[in-house]
């Protein structure tokens, strides 16, 4: 049976255990609802409850378990030179998967029997040949050893299946049994349900972490196996990046380091003037109309997905200054260059930072400012004497999180920054960052055992801690500010 | 008090205070710059998001309409079907290469028979003026209906892309001299047939239906399969992100007790909100694709890491609005004997539906337009067939609509630069309705207690 089909039965189960169980329960009192400790329902919800859950939980562990307990026999029988090292047995395990899949889909078409599909050889037949017709293309000839094994693949995943098929229909038919004996006047139905409930959604909510632990772990791993094949000293502190495919390559993170500092910091002079000076413009000196109208239109470039502003990079803000400044300036000749991404990055920023301080600047408590109007100074020489001293740490903690958006950004610096890995001053070249390198790395064909492709993780870790630790500085600065006045 | 007159401890003021002095006209000037600033700061914000969108409506507009040539064409049945059986078995032997001799000896005809002519501009250089993606067109249509050979139709071909850029103003005859793909006499020609009525100009359904197309051919490129593979991944991320967001969020908000296990979560998520879209890219190729053995480029992978990215978002637009459900309602609740579940269930959930609804909108909205870890799962690959229907649909590779920019904005003809627009264009329509959407439903819905 296949897994929609052993769902479609379970579901029924379920549904079926859901009307039993409260048949039970109201038979069981009489038919008087009101002598039931819970609603009807929730008898009827107990007994689907308990087809569900162990059916389900098993069918999702057999279908983690089955390939992997397959995989790991076919792997044993196979002789060894087919699965000398890692790569070797991952290259003729998917062998493997591709002829046990070709030979279900000739079955399927009918192209051959059942019987033949286990009972061909290669000396008899050319096996290829037969799977073309059916439409599966096979890279090279399949030999003896990996044509056996697919049988045996095919016959252990067609046990699998049965097994599979059984034993949860066994468990949902238990499940039904539990649920509806269960069922009386008496059984504290609703209590059950909703702790089943309670648990699920601790389960939802465990997700974010869940998420964090494989992100670090994701990376981890992989990083560990970079550095044991490329020295840490030479990461951390080479000065040249120069990757090649073939070998003997040079992965200094420091040009990647300098090419994103560099371009955080000219998009951070950008953004940080023009959204701070609009914050405090909205926030002490525009009319509510003006407010209402020029907040959201800020606001408009944060919803902006930021492969537009790649483009805008690549198409008109980088062929702009390159005609305009860098080569009347005589400073280069590249469309893609510092300036070019910081600007974008940092118009991408303005709205984070405007609307960020905004809230800080207006969280300072109104007396401050009635104070120092009341002595006399103008409104500028309260919001730069009183305000911006008084929400400073919450403006730095914007700041730090603008910087780390920054650092992470990746489409702007892909299509406006270019890809030499360089160390120099010069605004108007093109320098990359750590996330131009983690794309350039991993996109297209990887080999995940070359320490080329591995740097990327490694790159990603790097970048995780820093933005990470940006981030948690920031918001305990924040944190810690708005303590202040509450 | 005596003393006070008798002996003043000022000065006599040196002039009138409804008079400025300097220093308070220094003080003034100061803020009036002060002011300055900040107009000025939000001009050139909102001058450089004007910039922007217009730069890419005046690049992007012209994708919606294509360069056709439009001339009677005779399906010679010699050439298609040398057989003369019909039989499509037998017509499939015909390669575009057939079909490209009878668009071009069509065309010719046509010219000839409107006495257009053109110094300087061979056969083969007529035939180019027909884009390479015609004959594959004209072959399916044949092969689907075997009968139309011996006839003669009504074509409507496109235009290379070249003569689609002419017609735009993208091509000049100065460009065109530095252009190895196309002459300034072929453009000329160009003009004469657009004056004859032959190559018009028309509304481009293609860009929204066709699958994405090679280096040679942008004239032919189009969303189809981009636009096919955002709305799978928005399907599976609503049907995943939901639920987990808002159970997460009932549990934090209403059940949660205060513990490090608690603590934890809340600062796991607020931090994952923070963390750069590429990270969560390297996870779905470590664990999804390297671990797991999803198939690379294929929708479901693309979900998987986007609804890990959108769940921070959701949980806290969700938890913001449960909040915002006052205390009263759940007293009442209890006080009546519903059950804690019960209450959240059947009085503060529906209460707080709206603010999930609008946060679940503008979750998907950013969620659309993500594209680097996109990148990292392989979906940048170039992807001319459809995905099946779903459910296996959602295994096969498939492309994104902000991957789609990417990739043909990094494709050298500028032709796809112009294409790479007009997909802004549509993800932007669609952000935009989303938007309108969510801040709709804020009014409809907005309670104030």
């Amino acid at each position: 049976m296949s897994v929609l089909m052993i769902l479609a039965t379970v579901f029924v189960l379920a549904i079926a255990a859901y009307f039993l169980s409260r048949q039970r329960a109201l038979a069981s009192s009489g038919g008087n609802p009101r002598d039931l400790h819970s609603l009807p329902g929730y008898y009827g919800w107990y007994g689907a409850v308990s087809v569900l859950i162990p059916a389900l939980g098993a069918l999702v562990l057999w279908l983690i378990l089955q390939p992997m307990v397959i995989e790991a026999r076919i792997s044993a029988a196979l002789p060894d030179q087919l699965v000398a090292d890692e790569t070797q047995r991952e290259l003729t395990m998917a062998d493997v998967r591709r002829v046990a899949g070709g030979l279900d889909t000739a079955v399927a078409q009918g192209e051959m029997t059942e019987q033949e599909a286990a009972m061909i050889r290669t000396e008899f037949t050319d096996v290829r040949d037969r799977l073309a017709n059916v439409g599966v293309a096979l890279g090279s000839n399949v030999t003896k050893e990996v044509l056996a094994a697919a049988q045996d693949y095919r016959e252990m995943a067609s046990w699998g299946a049965a097994g599979q098929t059984v034993l949860v229909i066994v468990l949902a038919a238990l499940g039904l049994f539990w649920g509806v004996t269960r069922a009386h006047k008496d059984f504290r139905a609703r209590n059950r349900v909703e702790q089943v409930i309670l648990g699920l959604l601790m389960v939802a909510s465990s997700i974010a972490i869940l998420t964090t632990i494989g992100i670090v772990w994701s990376m981890v791993s992989e990083t560990f196996d970079f550095f044991t094949k490329y020295p840490v000293q030479d990461f951390f502190f080479s000065l040249t990046w120069s990757p090649n495919f073939r070998g003997g390559s040079d992965l200094g993170i420091l040009p990647l380091i300098w090419g994103t500092l560099y371009i955080t910091v000219v998009s951070m002079l950008v953004a940080v003037p023009i959204g701070l000076f609009a914050a405090i413009y909205l926030a002490e000196y525009a009319s509510k109309r003006t407010r209402n109208w020029v907040k959201p239109l800020i606001e408009i470039i944060a919803g902006i997905p930021t492969v537009v502003f790649g483009i805008f990079a690549l198409v008109t803000v980088g062929p702009f200054l390159r005609d305009y400044f860098a080569e009347p300036l005589g400073l280069g000749n590249s469309g893609s260059s510092v300036m070019t991404a910081g600007i974008v990055i940092g118009i991408l920023n303005i709205p984070f930072i405007s609307s960020l301080s905004d809230d800080i600047i207006n969280a300072v408590p109104q007396s401050l400012r009635d104070g120092s109007l009341g002595l006399g100074a103008t409104k500028s020489e309260t919001v730069r004497q009183v305000i911006l001293p008084a929400a400073l740490p919450g403006i730095v903690g914007a700041i730090l999180m603008a910087a780390s958006r920054a650092i992470g950004e990746t489409m702007i610096v892909v299509m406006g920054a270019g890809a030499a890995a360089k160390l120099s001053l010069n605004p108007f070249e093109a320098m990359t960052t750590m996330t131009v390198k983690i794309v350039g790395q991993l996109t297209g064909d990887t080999d995940f055992a070359a320490p080329e492709t591995l740097v990327a993780f490694a790159l990603g870790m790097t970048l995780f801690v820093i933005t990470l630790g940006l981030n948690i500085f920031a918001l305990w600065i924040v944190r810690k500010y708005r303590e202040q006045y509450e | 008090m005596t003393d006070l007159t008798s002996a003043p401890a000022f000065g006599r003021p040196k002039q009138s205070i409804l008079t400025a002095s300097s220093e308070m006209k220094r003080r003034n000037a100061a803020e009036t710059r002060f002011k300055l600033y900040g107009v000025a700061a939000i001009t050139i914000s909102l001058v450089m998001l004007a910039i922007m969108l217009f730069t890419i409506f005046r690049d992007g507009v012209s994708s919606f309409y294509q360069a056709r040539l439009s001339f009677p064409m005779a399906l010679s049945a010699e050439v298609l079907d040398p057989q003369g059986n019909r039989s499509r078995d037998e017509m499939t032997k015909v390669t575009t290469v057939g079909y490209q001799k009878v668009l071009a000896a069509a065309l010719l005809a046509e010219l000839e028979r409107q006495g257009i002519a053109q110094e300087g501009v061979s056969e083969k250089e007529i035939a180019d003026l027909i884009s390479k993606d015609a004959p594959g067109e004209l072959r399916a249509a044949v092969l689907a209906n075997p009968e139309m050979v011996g006839s003669t139709i009504d074509a409507s071909v496109l235009a290379g892309g070249r003569i689609d850029g002419f017609i735009k103003g993208r091509v000049t005859l100065e460009t065109a001299e530095r252009d190895s793909n196309i002459s300034p006499d072929q453009l000329r020609l160009a003009e004469q047939l657009r004056e004859a009525g032959i190559l018009t100009s028309s509304w481009n359904w293609g860009f929204f239906t066709n699958p994405d197309a090679s280096d040679q051919r942008p004239e032919a490129a189009g969303l189809g399969v981009a636009l096919l593979g955002s709305a799978y991944m928005m399907l599976m991320v609503l049907v995943m992100c939901v639920p987990v967001g808002v159970a997460a969020s009932i549990y934090l908000e209403e059940f949660a007790p205060k513990n490090r296990w608690t603590d934890a979560i809340e600062v796991n998520i607020s931090n994952l909100a923070a963390v750069p879209s590429i990270v969560f890219g390297i996870l779905g190729l470590a664990i999804f694709i390297n671990f797991a053995g999803l198939p690379q480029s294929s929708s479901v992978v693309g979900a998987l890491v986007i609804s890990l990215m959108t769940l921070p978002t959701i949980i806290i637009a969700t938890r913001a609005s449960i909040r915002a459900v006052p205390p009263s309602i759940r007293d009442a609740a209890l006080g009546i004997g519903a059950s804690k579940m019960q209450t959240v269930f059947h009085h503060v959930l529906p209460l707080a539906m709206p603010g999930i609804l609008t946060g679940t909108i503008l979750g998907l909205a950013s969620a659309l337009g993500e594209t680097a870890p996109l990148l990292l799962i392989g979906m940048v690959a170039f992807v001319d067939n459809y995905p099946a229907a779903p459910p296996e649909g959602f295994l096969d590779p498939a492309t994104a609509l902000p991957v789609q920019v990417y990739s043909w904005a990094s494709r050298a003809d500028p032709a796809f630069i112009e294409r790479s627009n007009g997909a802004i264009i549509v993800l932007l329509v669609f952000l935009v309705i989303m938007n309108v959407a969510a801040i709709l439903l804020r009014r409809r819905f907005e309670r104030r207690w």
